[in-house]
């Protein structure tokens, strides 16, 4: 293994609940029952240990190795809870993968019965189950690296593939106002584009900070939302945002750092300060904004590739 | 300072792990307002903040953030923790206030930005 494929193990470990890694259909094993009915069970499901539990509560464990011990000692027809191991071992199942681990691996279980907060059984973890997830969840995020990848080398071509005298590429986002549970989230998508046409990650990043201050302020103070709009040129991207009210009605007042007219509810979630406009002119290199007072509001926002930085493939690379 | 660091100077408890332990973190800053994370914030950086919605975590995004500690133990909302989880975006949480927080940090040697300029309000 790469050193790359085990962070990623790591990250797993850490990252992963419990639940997400158990078998929840659990064989669990009656307190009625013998030693030998307890080995019959086992043969027929092909496992290897069970909890014993009554009323949803695990009141012991029983493994194969115990069984057989039992065997030898002549105990096949002592009840179980006479001779099962009392003290159990359980976890959590919204704790970490790496508390199993722990158990699991440097404590000698090998099964972990999995609890609710009120103690119930829900299912159990065994290394072939953690084994099987983790596999799966490895090649889910691998695939997932491959398919940003692909997206990437897809969409890094495109000023290529098509021809024309002077191609750009338009992305238009509706943003909602107050709608604080999707408010970023174009800015995020515009973020993600310009990463997948390769864009430089210095101009993506200024182009991050200030198309999400615009959408913020979309959010915040207009009545009806509105739209951004993204225009992905060869030399530069130009990025306007539009919205049809209540517009502004002194402009110089609001370009002024510190004025806000965020109500105080908004302050408390961290907007407000009245930067936005003020850092969205120091990232960019243009910015314009215009507003007809009662009628709606227009910012545009220019970033340039620059000469030597010229950051989408073009037809220099035409054959 | 790598994060694994940072969690034991503030005996801190990771929320949601995006990043591997020992990833390095150049400096560090504070901030209870998203204008001044979006102003002063830059790639690698380590944010302490006293908010806990889902917008400091796409605020810290969109300013190339990775690591976010949020101050005073509270407990951010389950929306906050999935979008950390879905942005790549490693969650801690701290018992010590903001004051704390940060004059632990910068004595266990986590730099800050040092001078910011003065913002220019000439239009
Ligand atoms: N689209 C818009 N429609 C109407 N008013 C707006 C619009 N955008 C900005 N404003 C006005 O401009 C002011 C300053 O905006 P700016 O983004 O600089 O600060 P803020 O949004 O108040 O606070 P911050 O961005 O720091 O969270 C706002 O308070 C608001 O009055
Ligand atoms: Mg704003």
């Amino acid at each position: 293994m790469s050193n790359q494929e085990i962070t990623k193990v790591q990250e797993l470990i850490y990252t992963t609940r419990v639940e997400s890694v158990m078998a929840a259909n659990v064989v669990v094993i009656d307190p009625s029952m013998t030693v030998s009915q307890v080995k019959d069970l086992m043969r027929d499901r092909r496992i290897s240990g069970a909890p014993v539990v009554s009323d949803n509560q695990i009141i012991g464990i029983v493994t194969i190795s115990d069984v057989i011990r039992l065997m030898e000692e002549g105990k096949l027809n002592s009840p179980i809870t006479e001779v099962m191991t009392t003290e159990v071992r359980t976890v959590l199942k919204d704790a970490m993968v790496s508390e199993v681990i722990n158990n699991v691996g440097r404590q000698g279980f090998s099964r972990l019965p999995v609890v609710d907060h009120d103690g119930s059984l829900v299912g159990i973890v065994t290394t072939g189950t953690l084994i099987r997830s983790l596999l799966l969840q490895m090649d889910k995020s691998f695939q997932k690296n491959e398919a940003e990848k692909l997206y990437t080398y897809r969409a890094s071509h495109i000023f290529q593939d098509i021809s024309s005298d002077d191609t750009s590429l338009m992305l238009r986002y509706v943003v909602n106002e107050r709608d604080f549970d999707n408010a970023g989230k174009a800015s995020s998508m515009i973020k993600r584009s310009l990463q997948r046409l390769v864009v430089r990650p210095q101009i993506v990043r200024r182009v991050g900070v200030a198309v999400y201050e615009a959408e913020m302020n979309l959010v915040i103070h207009t009545d009806i939302g509105g739209e951004i709009i993204v225009e992905v040129r060869k030399d530069r991207v130009n990025i306007a945002t539009v919205d049809h009210g209540p517009g502004i009605e002194d402009l110089k007042r609001v370009l002024q750092p510190g004025f806000s007219t965020a109500p105080e509810w908004i302050r408390d979630m961290g907007f407000g300060a009245g930067m936005g406009l003020a850092n969205i002119k120091r990232v960019s290199d243009v910015m314009k904004l215009t507003s007809a007072y009662g009628q709606g509001t227009r910012l545009e926002i220019v970033f340039n590739f620059g000469p030597e930085s010229l950051a989408l493939k073009t037809d220099s690379q035409k054959a | 300072m790598n994060i694994r660091e940072l969690i034991d100077v503030l005996q801190g408890k990771m929320l949601v792990q995006n990043h591997d332990p020992d990833e390095e973190m150049p400096l560090g800053g504070a901030a209870d307002l998203m204008s001044d994370v979006l102003a002063f914030g830059s790639e690698g950086m380590a944010l302490l903040t006293g908010l806990t919605n889902p917008q400091v975590v796409r605020t810290a995004e969109m300013a190339g953030i990775n690591v976010i500690v949020i101050v005073r133990d509270k407990t951010p909302p389950p929306e906050t923790i999935d979008l950390a989880r879905d942005s790549g975006i490693t969650l801690i949480r701290t018992g010590y206030t903001m004051y704390e927080a940060c004059g632990r940090l910068y004595k266990a040697g986590l730099p800050g930005r040092g001078l910011v300029k003065i913002q220019n309000d000439s239009w």
